[in-house]
């Protein structure tokens, strides 16, 4: 393609259009840049391993001062909301409703195995809320251990029980590291094949093609000048989130911030080939959003890593994960930002990316064609 | 120079649609337009009009052929052909979210026009079309007509070598039709443009220097209008319905007969195209009635080559039964749908204003007016989809704001899209239509064969719905909202998309319906069809312009004779000059 006056010229003009529908149409802008901050305040915060206010039911079956000493960590506590229930029977209806998550109950005689030795605190938790379960179950048990700690003079058990503890109070903050990187990811992908998918399926189902397809203008000026406000408007998204976290989670950033800068550009470039490509098949915008969703949203969240570890995946998953671009991206942009210039992972990563990206815009380029079918 | 803009030899065009058979869009075409004048293409919908002009301008290739357009070879350099002719699809491309403004920018900028020429240009297109007071305004807010007009703006950002218009007014008004005509005639005269035009309406064909007809993907003539009107040389006539007949059932009566081509009532007459010079038909000889000979016109030369094309032999509508009654004056009938001052509001928007009417058992009723009229709100009030805003509605005697669900039980509705089981087959749509409806076993067995052999659907019982062709269709959804034999049937634009001579016969059915005192409200922007209504509503801008028989309208405006489009365009004139906002 030759870059001379007149293509500039109407380039110019597609891309000023472009822009005037952009800012028209709310709804690409609230999901180029405020979803974004959306999803970093939600996954920072509202996805946090951590787990408070856990309403628990509380059996005490022995009135004992002792029994009432041991439960007492749930009182004043943030991550239990007690109610206390007279007898097992209720504490079990109210689990059974989801009106608490868990149940502990203090037998009859507990003061008196305690003496002994032998004293036994039942917990019940509700497993179909596995994540808050496993939380509350730990937290109870580091509670009961603090409380024999300070009960009995075992130094191994206090010290047993200090550990579990500290591990649990930082999670919120790593949880948080982990998710930006991946948040970015997402970015990128939704601005890059959702919006450019969709606004290119637009133009084929409203006719508007086939009006701009009958003037000078040549197919690379237009996809080009399609592209180009979407991929301001992702770059801009993305630096919301770098400083977001930023600002809000004290992100580190341990390795070269233009090199993080430049592998995002070429990830963006890779959604962007997608978005065309699935736009150039499709030509309507339900489908283009379908398609969108299937094969490169929920791979990026679900097969990458992003959420779960690939190391604990099943081998199929690990291997359909090994042909996604996202894969790949996640993998440099957590080295960058948690890990530092590690050159041999970015120069490979770094490479099939670029694979990745002359592979679909060069597809795209193939697919989309001055032609009505 | 080259007097041919456009030499087309030998087209040929197959498409492939999945799953099911191949269709030829177009054969063996030939067709030659000259610079500076206007060439039509008509035919009716699915005849490979737009298949051709996609074939012009390189948005697709013929599989055979030979096609030069400006002098050059579209399939070698479709590039080259694009930058020096101006095309406007059907669905004109014009940016909803870009000001009227913006858009004549984009394309100037397209097209490379200097900001000299371009204020010149502008200020032109702007007067011709009548939107220099809307440069600000969006392109979505624009009525129908106007953004046809801002798409042919457009498109003449620059003086093509060729400017192709691809149904340029199909579903716009009459008035705006004819300012796009007389656009387009003073570019041709001013500027010695050539045109190629493809249309469905024939009065526009005749102003154009040479005419195509296309008809299933075949050329079946080509001429000058007069030349091509000699085809229906000495067969037309026309006769004046006696008091006592009604237009519709003479119409439909003379159409059965083997000496008539075509029949249609225009003006308040029946045109009559006979097969011969000399023939009579039966029912003229049996009452002594006249027909008097009138000029061909390019219409009736139309229907003539469409008649000699068809495919399969017509197929006789059953005709009339004694028995059934040939109600002359509904109005004397009783009442089956009373509104009564009815309002339909969308936030501040007032898309049906103050309307009151009536309509009586076994009339036909129609509502007619442009797109965004509100013909298509107030028809979805009267079967009951969209809840009044205010006033009052009653349905077969059944208060439509207190009682929707048994109110439904006595309609029958046939949507426009015709809401029809693509993958199911006639008998299988029938079928669960009817299970909708809640008839017993039997009764839908007995029901389904009576409907069947009524549409002529026993023949395709175990064809795809989505394989049948568009006439077909719309019967097929006419049997399945008749299924339950409902007092009433709401048709909404049942004729659009359909060819010519299956309109007639969708005609013949309504008039047989409504003789055996099913009520019938209509909705078409086809204005000729009104002449088939015992009465018409013409709306505008939500409010009732008209309410009457299209004779009664005719007299009021001392217009005897007039076809529907005149009539339309007075009435919509006179309420500009009472001061309304027109349209």
């Amino acid at each position: 393609m030759k870059l001379n006056r007149h293509s500039l010229r109407r380039m110019g003009a597609l891309t000023r259009k472009e822009f005037f529908q952009l800012m028209r149409d709310q709804s690409s802008l609230l999901m180029g840049i405020v979803l974004p901050l959306i999803l970093i305040l939600i996954m920072g915060y509202g996805m946090s391993l951590d787990v408070k206010n856990v309403p628990t039911a509380i059996v005490l079956e022995d009135p004992s001062p002792t029994a009432r000493q041991m439960v007492n960590f749930t009182e004043g506590s943030a991550y239990f909301s007690p109610v206390y229930v007279r007898s097992m029977r209720t504490a079990e209806t109210l689990l059974a409703q989801h009106d608490v998550d868990a149940i502990i109950r203090v037998p009859q005689n507990f003061a008196a195995d305690v003496n002994q030795g032998t004293a036994k605190v039942q917990v019940i938790l509700n497993g179909t809320e596995a994540t808050t379960a496993m939380s509350a179950q730990r937290y109870i048990e580091a509670a009961v251990l603090t409380w024999e700690a300070g009960l009995s003079v075992r130094s191994a058990s206090a010290g047993q029980a200090t550990t579990v503890s500290r591990i649990w109070f930082n999670d919120a903050n790593t949880s948080a590291w982990f998710f930006v990187p991946g948040i970015l990811m997402l970015v990128l992908t939704t601005s890059g094949v959702f919006l450019t998918s969709v606004v290119m399926a637009r133009e084929w189902e409203r006719g508007t093609f086939e009006s701009l397809f009958v003037t000078p203008i040549k197919i690379g000026e237009l996809i080009l000048a399609k592209v180009l406000p979407y991929f301001v408007v992702a770059v801009f998204g993305m630096i919301l989130c770098l400083i977001a976290g930023n600002v809000l989670y004290d992100l580190p950033m341990r390795g070269s911030l233009i090199l993080l800068i430049g592998v995002s550009m070429l990830y963006l470039i890779i959604s962007l080939g997608i978005g065309l490509v699935i736009s150039a098949l499709t030509k309507n915008q339900f489908l283009a959003c379908q398609v969108s969703l299937m094969i490169s949203f929920l791979p990026s969240v679900m097969l990458s890593g992003f959420l779960f570890d690939l190391h604990s995946q099943p081998l199929a998953i690990q291997i359909i994960s090994q042909f996604l671009p996202t894969t790949y991206y996640l993998q440099l942009m957590k080295t960058l930002f948690l890990a530092g210039n590690y050159w041999p992972l970015i120069i490979r990563n770094g490479l099939i990316l670029l694979g990745f990206a002359i592979l679909f815009i060069g597809l795209a380029f193939r697919m989309t064609r001055k032609e009505m079918e | 120079m080259r007097t041919a803009v456009i030499e087309a030899a030998g087209i040929s065009k197959t498409f492939y649609p999945k799953k099911l058979p191949p269709v030829a869009a177009l054969q063996d075409v030939n067709l030659i337009a000259r610079t500076g004048q206007l060439t039509a293409l008509i035919g009716p919908d699915g005849a490979g009009k737009t298949t051709f002009m996609r074939l012009l301008c390189g948005l697709m290739k013929a599989d055979a052929g030979t096609l030069h357009v400006v002098g050059l070879d579209v399939a070698e350099r479709p590039q080259a052909v694009q930058d020096e002719l101006s095309y406007m699809p059907q669905k004109f491309g014009l940016y909803e979210d870009l000001t009227v403004q913006e858009n004549l920018d984009l394309y100037a900028d397209l097209h490379g026009i200097t900001a000299a020429q371009r204020q010149e240009r502008f200020a032109r297109l702007l007067e011709m079309t009548g939107l220099t007071p809307f440069t600000g305004r969006l392109a979505g807010k624009l009525s129908g007509g106007m953004k046809q007009k801002l798409g042919l703006a457009c498109t003449l950002v620059r003086s093509p070598k060729l400017l192709l218009l691809d149904e340029p007014t199909a579903g716009v008004d009459p008035l705006s039709r004819r300012e796009l005509w007389e656009i387009l005639q003073r570019l041709v005269q001013e500027e010695h443009l050539s045109v190629l035009v493809s249309t469905a309406y024939m009065e526009e064909a005749s102003l154009c220097q040479d005419v195509y007809v296309l008809n299933r993907g075949r050329m079946l003539a080509a001429g000058t209008p007069e030349h091509l009107c000699r085809l229906a040389e000495g067969r037309c006539f026309s006769v004046l319905s006696p008091a006592s007949f009604s237009l519709r059932i003479l119409q439909s009566e003379l159409l059965r007969d083997p000496c008539v081509t075509d029949a249609v009532p225009v003006g308040g007459r029946v045109r009559v195209i006979t097969t011969t010079p000399a023939a009579v038909p039966a029912i003229l000889k049996e009452h002594g009635w006249k027909k008097e000979p009138v000029a061909p016109r390019l219409e009736d030369a139309f229907m003539i080559l469409l008649h000699q094309d068809a495919a399969q032999e017509r197929q006789a509508v059953p005709g009339l039964s004694r028995t059934d009654g040939l109600i002359v004056d509904p109005l004397t009938q009783p009442v089956d749908i009373e509104a009564r001052d009815l309002v339909r509001t969308f936030g501040d928007f007032v898309a049906v204003r103050h309307t009151s009417f009536q309509v009586h058992r076994g009339e036909v009723f129609g509502l007619l007016g442009p797109n965004g009229a509100g013909k298509t709100t107030t028809f979805r009030m009267l079967c009951g989809l969209l809840p009044a805003t205010s006033g009052y509605l009653s349905v077969a005697g059944v208060n439509l704001r207190k009682a929707r669900t048994q109110a439904r039980a006595n309609i029958g509705y046939v949507a426009q899209k015709f809401s029809l089981y693509g993958s199911l087959t006639v008998y299988e749509n029938l079928r669960f239509f009817g299970g909708i409806y809640g008839l017993t076993r039997r009764q839908l067995e007995r029901r389904i064969t009576a409907v069947m052999e009524e549409f002529q659907l026993t023949e395709k019982a175990d064809y795809v719905a989505e394989r049948l062709p568009g006439g077909y269709k719309q019967r097929l959804s006419m049997a399945a909202a008749l299924l339950h034999k409902p007092k009433i049937l709401f048709l909404d634009e049942p004729t659009s998309g359909i060819d010519p001579l299956a309109r007639r016969q969708f005609w013949q059915q309504i008039t047989r319906l409504s003789a055996q005192g099913t009520t019938i409200i209509i909705t078409t922007h086809f204005m000729d069809e009104a002449e088939y209504c015992d009465r018409i509503m013409i709306q505008d801008k939500g409010a009732l312009l008209v309410l009457g028989r299209p004779d009664e309208i005719r007299e009021k405006l001392h217009l005897p004779g007039a076809d529907m489009n005149a009539v339309f365009i007075a009435i919509v004139e006179q309420a500009r000059q009472k001061g309304n906002e027109g349209i």
